[in-house]
């Protein structure tokens, strides 16, 4: 539908077959009919509200006045590095060296070198949805397949070890877990997590673990399944300080994995990347040392957003699960009898609210829509009052 | 009610005196009996001093002048410096009355209609004082941040609608 002027586009024969048969974003298909508008309540916003605390603001531009615009080595500056293996383990009460962790240029390039770093042709990777829309493309482009495991709104968007175990092939080479999630805010608690290392150990799977929401949970504290008994040497972990520190643009990132596995991703980055821009990195070293106080905040802010917002989802009638992390809602829409792009399509042309169609994150998102609260608490009391105007309407038209 | 939580709802309140206690409970995670017991109690202990209204005067034409004035203070005997702080803080036109550290003893802001007025409040009123040895006035040029608050409006980067 909305795909169609792309894909009907003439085809020169110019393009690589991989990429060709990688379909476009639902979300960039989305972003045309929404850019430019001004009177449009946006809950499409995969990024914070907020603007990165002035604190690591100034740390950037100081270190620009004092003439920081060079290279740094490939995998990023030390003290940086160092300073990660300190937050984790005081997070995680894990041990890692400084040379298990390669600096990306946001998560996005950590998540493309570890598929790369790991593939053979035609191996498969298994990637829960609804998920973030980047594996499935990262792992095509790096000769892999992915192979997509639904998990279902009964067990809250988690994986479950049967709908893992369901998937594993002899192919099988890894397994990608995004909790906290988007676009449903599900976690993993530890012991769910504990639930799949049996599927994990035995098939010798990877895991690739993005935790960039990780710092954003609400009731329990995140655990990382590289804590868990036997785990470290099989996984790859990825996050960033654009969610926890409001940090999207700065593009800043990292990987932290068995030495052997960064040092094929730095392989990668050293020829494609060279390293992350080193503002960037003097901005997450004054975020580590000193951005706890700013993150508490703006975590507390997304929290009392979330209650409000959640509730009122339901209140209107639109099933919803109460996420456990991220700054996503993730509500069912099947009540309209309305599909889920029809449904953000409505909404938009009717009440000027946008909202992310839950099929762009996968087939198992169908019957739901992505609504970010990482929006004033004003705007999203609006955009709840002209959501139930519109499921109100909805519902009348069908009775 | 657990410290933390009754940390977040002054958080809350401080920033946002008129939301109503059914909101407050949705925010907070707590019920509305919780948050209005709890903010009466805060009010009564006086924990909640004031609920306070930012107004930009100027925005209506009421014009006013402000001035941040150091005062030396010669300590008589017996009375410290909460006597003449607290004779000082009992006129309206002192807006706020600090103790500090450095080379002169109080910090005071004071406004007026003008710079006449404020200038003639102090020799009239603050200078006389026979605790009071010498005072330096520092007009308010422009006002940059209050009490947290930043007053200048640098427009903010929008951020793209719709971002995976």
């Amino acid at each position: 539908m909305l795909g169609e002027q792309i894909t009907d586009k003439k085809k020169s024969g110019k393009i690589s077959k991989v990429v060709q048969s990688i379909p476009p974003s639902g979300i960039r298909e989305f972003f045309d009919l929404v850019m430019g508008r001004d009177d449009i309540i946006s809950l499409g916003v995969g990024e914070p509200d907020f603007t990165t605390p002035w604190h690591i603001r100034e740390a950037c531009i100081y270190s620009l006045e004092k003439g920081y615009t060079t290279y740094t080595s490939n995998q990023g500056l030390a003290e940086l590095r160092e300073l990660i293996c300190e937050e984790i383990h005081q997070d995680q009460r894990i041990t890692y060296s400084p040379d298990s962790v390669l600096i990306t240029t946001g998560v996005s390039e950590a998540s493309d070198l570890a598929m790369r770093a790991i593939l053979n042709p035609g191996e498969e990777v298994l990637v829960p949805e609804p998920s973030y829309v980047s594996y499935k493309p990262c792992i095509s482009l790096a000769g892999g397949t992915p192979v997509p495991m639904e998990t279902e709104r009964e067990d809250e968007f988690r994986l479950t070890p049967e709908q893992l175990e369901k998937q594993i092939t002899p192919k099988t080479r890894a397994v990608i877990l995004s909790y906290p999630n988007n676009p449903t805010g599900a976690i993993m608690e530890k012991k769910h997590l504990e639930e799949l290392t049996d599927a994990i150990n035995e098939h010798n799977l990877i895991v690739i673990s993005d935790e960039v929401y990780g710092k954003l949970t609400y009731n329990k504290k995140h655990t990382s399944i590289t804590t868990l008994n036997g785990m470290k040497e099989q996984t790859i972990i990825l996050n960033g300080f654009s969610k926890s520190h409001a940090m999207t643009g700065l593009r800043i990132g990292y990987a932290i994995a068995p030495e052997e596995i960064i040092d094929a991703m730095n392989k990668i980055h050293q020829y494609t990347m060279l390293c992350a821009p080193i503002t960037a990195q003097m901005g997450a070293i004054e975020a580590l040392q000193n951005g706890n106080a700013e993150m508490e905040k703006m975590k507390k802010e997304y929290n009392r957003r979330r209650r409000v917002f959640v509730r009122g989802l339901n209140r209107i009638g639109l099933d919803c699960a109460t996420p456990g992390g991220a700054f996503y809602a993730f509500p069912s829409i099947t009540a309209t009898g309305l599909g889920s792009e029809e449904f953000a399509a409505q909404l938009l042309t009717e009440q000027q609210v946008a909202a992310v169609p839950g099929n762009a994150f996968g087939k198992s998102g169908e019957g739901h829509i992505r609504c970010s609260y990482a929006t004033s608490l004003e705007e999203l009391k609006i955009a709840l009052e002209r959501i139930e105007q519109f499921v109100e309407k909805s519902l009348l038209g069908r009775n | 009610m657990d410290d933390y939580r009754l940390r977040e709802l002054l958080e809350v309140v401080e920033h946002n005196p008129k939301i109503p206690p059914e909101e407050l409970a949705v925010m907070l995670g707590m019920s509305v009996e919780e948050v209005i017991q709890n903010i009466d109690r805060l009010e009564e202990q006086g924990v909640i001093r004031n609920y306070k209204t930012v107004i930009d005067w100027d925005a209506v034409g009421e014009e006013y002048v402000y001035a941040i004035i150091e005062l030396k203070v010669a300590l008589e005997d017996r009375s410290g410096y909460d006597t003449i702080a607290k004779r000082i803080a009992g006129f309206p036109e002192v807006r706020s009355v600090h103790l500090v550290s450095g080379d002169h003893d109080l910090s005071i802001t004071v406004r007026g209609k003008s710079m006449k007025d404020v200038a003639f409040f102090v020799a009239e009123k603050i200078a006389p004082l026979k605790q009071i040895q010498g005072t330096v006035t520092h007009f308010v040029l422009k006002a940059y941040k209050e009490d947290g608050l930043i007053l200048f409006g640098d427009e903010k980067p929008k951020r793209l609608p719709i971002t995976p």
